[in-house]
């Protein structure tokens, strides 16, 4: 038998891999997106020639890595927890002998997992052999790419925590999250690079936690910028979040009034 | 002792924003449980069982009050507490809806460290006591309710617990599924390592596995005592029910007999009577001195019936 946490990891992946059809089905939506998106950054791309360093398979590779990366990073449609503290649930994970916060990143862990296999790697390899596509050029890439995914999952796990945790004081977070789902995509890069922002706006982006959800890993994998430089503020702000929500929590269930009886 | 409480309050603060009012869902809960003890914990809806079992378990801070439960605190050492407790939640589910049944179990040790050799043996002796082998590689959201509930029960009993926390455990299961159950929890408990704490509305669950019984309303501990001891105090009446060889005017003025029913044509009569007053034992004496008996039979008063009595005083 696995330790606590590992075999929580498992069950997280294990627990989408039991839904085979809505993964296609969620598979078939980014790729059909992904080429509505990939037509229109291409027609921008050919007509102004390069944009702020994005030219023809510069754009393509953006927008198929953040097509599969969605449902990695998972920005939209996590609100278990809330839904937990909602309905009380939450007294069955508060009354087992683990840490919730590192039980529940575990799952997400698993979950992201299953995520690469079958929602990031098939649209990416879709676009790369369809469209004109940059390859890494340093081997070394791949491995710092992997690492940039993960810490982007960390750090969207540690935001979505928050997020959820609200429900302790609101207990109903759909408000909460439906502005997340609206500012999220695009100041995480997800809908736009950020490098096509104005100058303000990407300085102040700078010292939020955004970027590291979608523009970091892309910008490891097409080699913009300093990579480790990308990955030690990732880790920054996956600590910085992770410990947030430590503290979120502890208050939370401190004040946790029970749903439901 | 494995649960003491001490004067145990817990406020809440209902309705909206602009008009909030202070709601006293536990107000004055002293209680001692001791080891391998089965207590079954009464009360109507809103009288404060789930409120104190929540605090018992750590999920809830109390107000006010004092609680230990394995000689923990339960709210400053809730995660040592976990690995010493079982709770299953008749409402809600521990059980990964996702996945096979069995996969939950195997999480369910993991998280609780179960050694691998003593976690099979726990499983084996659950799966075959509660007849599962059928339906462990279905995924939890396939089965069905009383499936569940027996598999909630093993979940909380994997890591062997010292006491067995159960909040309306037959809720919503058919008379056979119940059935089950109880012999399976009699069973573990009358091996005596694990202790019960059990609330239902289903009062068959508590004759079957409690011996002491305790009753709140409204926050307050009304009752604490031995069922039995409880019967003799509160009981209404038993009735004793004569069949009778030839029909016969109806058996008035016995001692004790308060009331009498003639049923079938005088053929059959029930004599209620007060326990005190006399045994079922004189009475069938007595009534045999007057007629010729084909057959007795006593009926108990229900609990349904006690437990109304002491919830009405």
């Amino acid at each position: 038998m696995l330790a606590p946490y590992p075999q929580l990891m498992v069950a997280g992946y294990r627990r989408y891999a039991s839904y085979r059809q809505a993964t296609l089905a969620g598979l078939a939506t980014n790729v059909v997106f992904g080429l509505l998106r990939a037509a229109v950054l291409a027609a921008v791309v050919t007509q102004r020639g390069t944009v702020a360093g994005y030219d023809l398979p510069a754009s393509i590779t953006y927008v198929w890595l953040g097509q599969g990366l969605i449902t990695v990073v998972m920005l939209w449609g996590d609100q278990e927890l809330a839904r937990r503290v909602r309905t009380g649930d939450v007294v069955i994970d508060l009354g087992r002998p683990w840490d919730l916060q590192a039980a529940m990143l575990a799952t997400d862990l698993g979950r992201a997992g299953h995520a690469v296999a079958l929602r990031l790697l098939p649209p990416a390899a879709f676009g790369a052999l369809l469209f004109p596509f940059r390859w890494p050029e340093r081997p070394t890439t791949w491995v710092l790419f992997a690492a940039s995914v993960g810490l982007a999952v960390v750090v969207s796990f540690g935001i979505r925590f928050l997020l959820n945790a609200s429900a302790f004081w609101l207990l109903d977070v759909r408000g909460v999250i439906a502005v997340w789902g609206v500012v999220g995509g695009v100041l995480s890069g997800l809908v736009l690079p950020l490098a096509w922002f104005p100058a303000w706006a990407q300085a102040v982006l700078r010292w939020t936690p955004f970027p590291a959800l979608f523009q970091s890993p892309i910008d490891v994998f097409t080699e913009r910028g300093d990579a480790v430089g990308v990955l030690a503020t990732q880790l920054v702000w996956a600590v910085l979040l992770l410990l947030a929500g430590r503290t979120v929590l502890a208050r939370g269930a401190g004040r946790l009034v029970v749903q439901g009886g | 002792m494995i649960i003491q409480t001490e004067a145990l309050r817990r406020e809440f603060l209902v309705g909206t924003r602009l008009r909030r009012r202070r709601v006293t869902a536990v107000e004055d809960v002293t209680l001692t449980v001791a080891r391998g003890e089965a207590v079954g914990f009464l009360g109507p809806n809103g009288a404060g069982k789930s409120t104190t079992i929540k605090m018992l378990t750590g999920v809830l801070v109390p107000t006010s009050g004092r609680a230990r439960v394995c000689g923990l605190d339960p709210v400053r050492e809730r995660r040592e507490l976990a690995r010493r407790i079982g709770v299953v939640f008749g409402q809600r589910s521990q059980l990964w809806w996702d996945l096979p049944l069995v996969e939950s179990f195997d999480l369910h040790g993991a998280i609780h460290r179960v050694p691998a050799a003593r976690y099979r043996e726990r499983l084996d002796e659950c799966v075959e006591l509660l007849d599962m082998g059928g339906f462990l590689r279905t995924p939890v959201r396939q089965l069905s309710l009383g499936q569940r509930m027996r598999g909630e029960v093993t979940a909380a009993l994997l890591h062997s617990p010292e006491l067995l926390v159960l909040d309306e455990p037959t809720i919503g299961l058919d008379l056979t599924s119940k059935e089950r159950l109880r012999s399976f929890l009699s069973e573990v408990n009358a091996r005596g390592d694990v202790t019960l704490l059990l609330t239902t509305h289903d009062l068959p669950d508590v004759e079957r596995l409690c011996r002491r019984v305790v009753v709140i309303d409204q926050g307050r501990v009304l009752v604490d005592d031995e069922l039995a001891v409880l019967r003799q105090q509160f009981a209404g009446h038993r009735t004793l029910v004569v069949e009778l060889m030839e029909p016969a005017p109806p058996l008035l003025g016995l001692t004790g007999v308060v009331d009498v029913t003639v049923e079938a044509q005088g053929l059959r009569q029930r004599l209620e009577f007060a326990p005190g007053a006399t045994t079922a034992a004189e009475l069938i004496a007595a009534v045999a001195r007057h007629v010729e008996l084909r057959d007795v039979s006593v009926f108990e008063p229900s609990i349904e019936d006690l437990v109304r009595t002491i919830y009405l005083r």
